[in-house]
C-alpha cells in the first residue's frame, strides 16, 4: 500500500495557514453534543479509498463483505426455501427444483456457491490475520491473490462434478 | 462534567463496557463452526443428489444427519445476523434508522431461522412419507 499523495495539508482551515494569527485558545465551539464525530465537518478527514493504490487486499476485502451480504440474503432465502419445500412434500419440493434447475437458478447456484468459496477462502484469511500473522506486504498479497484463484478454481470444479458426476 | 472534554476523556477509566469483545467473538467462533458444518453439508448434499422431498426427508430421518443440520441453521443465522449487523452499524448512522434497522434485522433472522429448524424437525421427527 502506498499513499499516492498527502492532502491533509490542504485541509487545514485557512486559520492555521502560515502567517496568520494564531487563533484565540479556549474557545468552546458551540457544536451539540450529541452530535457524532463522523459528521463534524471541522474534524480532518482520515486518509479514504481515494487516496490508496488498488491492491487485491482491498479488493478481497470488500468482496468478504459483498459475497457475504449475498449469502446472508439470498443463499439463506435459497437454504430456507429448499428445507421448507422439502418438509411439505412433493408438490412443493417439485416447484422449488423447478426454478432450481431452470438456467436462472443455476446461475444464481453458480453465483452462489461462487461467494460461498469466496467468503470462506478470505474468512480462513482473516482468521490467520486475527492472530496478528500474514500482514508483511508480499505475504498479505499473496494470500489475498490466492483466495480470488481458490474460489474461482473451486466454483469451477464443483459444478464440473456436479454437471459430469452427479447429473450423469 | 463540561462541553471542553472529548469524548474520550469522559469515558476514560471507567472500563470496558465489557460487551465489545462478545460480538467480535461470536462472529469468529461461529464462522469456525460453519466451516465444518458447510463442509460436512456439501459433502452430504454431492452424495445424496435428492431429486424430491422423499430424498430430503428420509435424509433427515437419521440423527447423524438431522443434528448437524440443526446445528447448521443455528450457526447459519448466528453469524448472518452478526455480520449483517456490523454492515449496517458501519453504513446506517443516524440513531432512529440504525435502531429500526437492527430491529428488523432481528426480527427477520429469528423469524427464518424458526422456520428452517421447524422443517428440519417437521422430516426428521415425522413420520415416514406413505410410498
Amino acid at each position: 500500500m502506498q499513499q499516492k499523495s498527502s492532502r491533509t495539508c490542504e485541509r487545514l482551515p485557512p486559520a492555521f495557514a502560515a502567517g496568520a494569527p494564531p487563533p484565540p485558545l479556549a474557545t468552546a465551539r458551540r457544536a451539540p453534543k450529541s452530535r457524532p464525530m463522523h459528521r463534524n465537518p471541522d474534524r480532518p478527514l482520515s486518509p479514504h479509498l481515494t487516496i490508496w493504490k488498488w491492491g487485491p487486499h482491498m479488493a478481497v476485502s470488500i468482496l468478504h463483505r459483498v459475497t457475504g451480504g449475498g449469502l446472508a440474503t439470498l443463499g439463506a432465502a435459497a437454504l430456507v426455501w429448499w428445507l421448507l419445500a422439502a418438509a411439505s412434500g412433493p408438490d412443493a419440493y417439485a416447484a422449488f427444483a423447478k426454478v432450481a434447475t431452470s438456467w436462472f437458478g443455476i446461475l444464481v447456484g453458480v453465483g452462489l456457491s461462487w461467494a460461498f468459496f469466496q467468503h470462506s477462502l478470505s474468512g480462513l484469511r482473516h482468521l490467520v490475520m486475527d492472530m496478528g500473522a500474514g500482514f508483511e506486504l508480499r505475504t498479505n498479497k499473496f494470500w489475498a491473490n490466492m483466495t480470488l484463484v481458490g474460489a474461482l478454481l473451486l466454483t469451477v470444479l464443483l459444478w464440473a462434478y456436479i454437471l459430469l458426476v452427479v447429473a450423469k | 462534567m463540561n462541553g471542553m472534554e472529548t469524548p474520550i476523556a469522559r469515558v476514560r477509566g471507567l472500563g470496558s463496557a465489557r460487551e465489545g469483545a462478545g460480538h467480535w467473538w461470536q462472529e469468529r467462533a461461529t464462522s469456525v463452526a460453519a466451516f465444518f458444518l458447510y463442509a460436512w453439508f456439501l459433502a452430504s448434499l454431492l452424495r445424496l443428489a435428492p431429486r424430491d422431498a422423499r430424498d430430503v426427508a428420509e435424509w433427515l430421518r437419521d440423527p447423524l444427519a438431522a443434528v448437524p443440520m440443526l446445528l447448521l441453521v443455528a450457526v447459519t443465522f448466528r453469524h448472518l445476523r452478526d455480520g449483517l449487523q456490523v454492515v449496517i452499524e458501519d453504513y446506517v448512522h443516524e440513531d432512529g434508522n440504525k435502531f429500526v434497522a437492527l430491529l428488523l434485522l432481528n426480527f427477520a433472522t429469528v423469524a427464518a431461522a424458526a422456520f428452517a429448524l421447524f422443517a428440519v424437525l417437521k422430516m426428521a421427527l415425522g413420520a415416514p412419507a406413505a410410498a
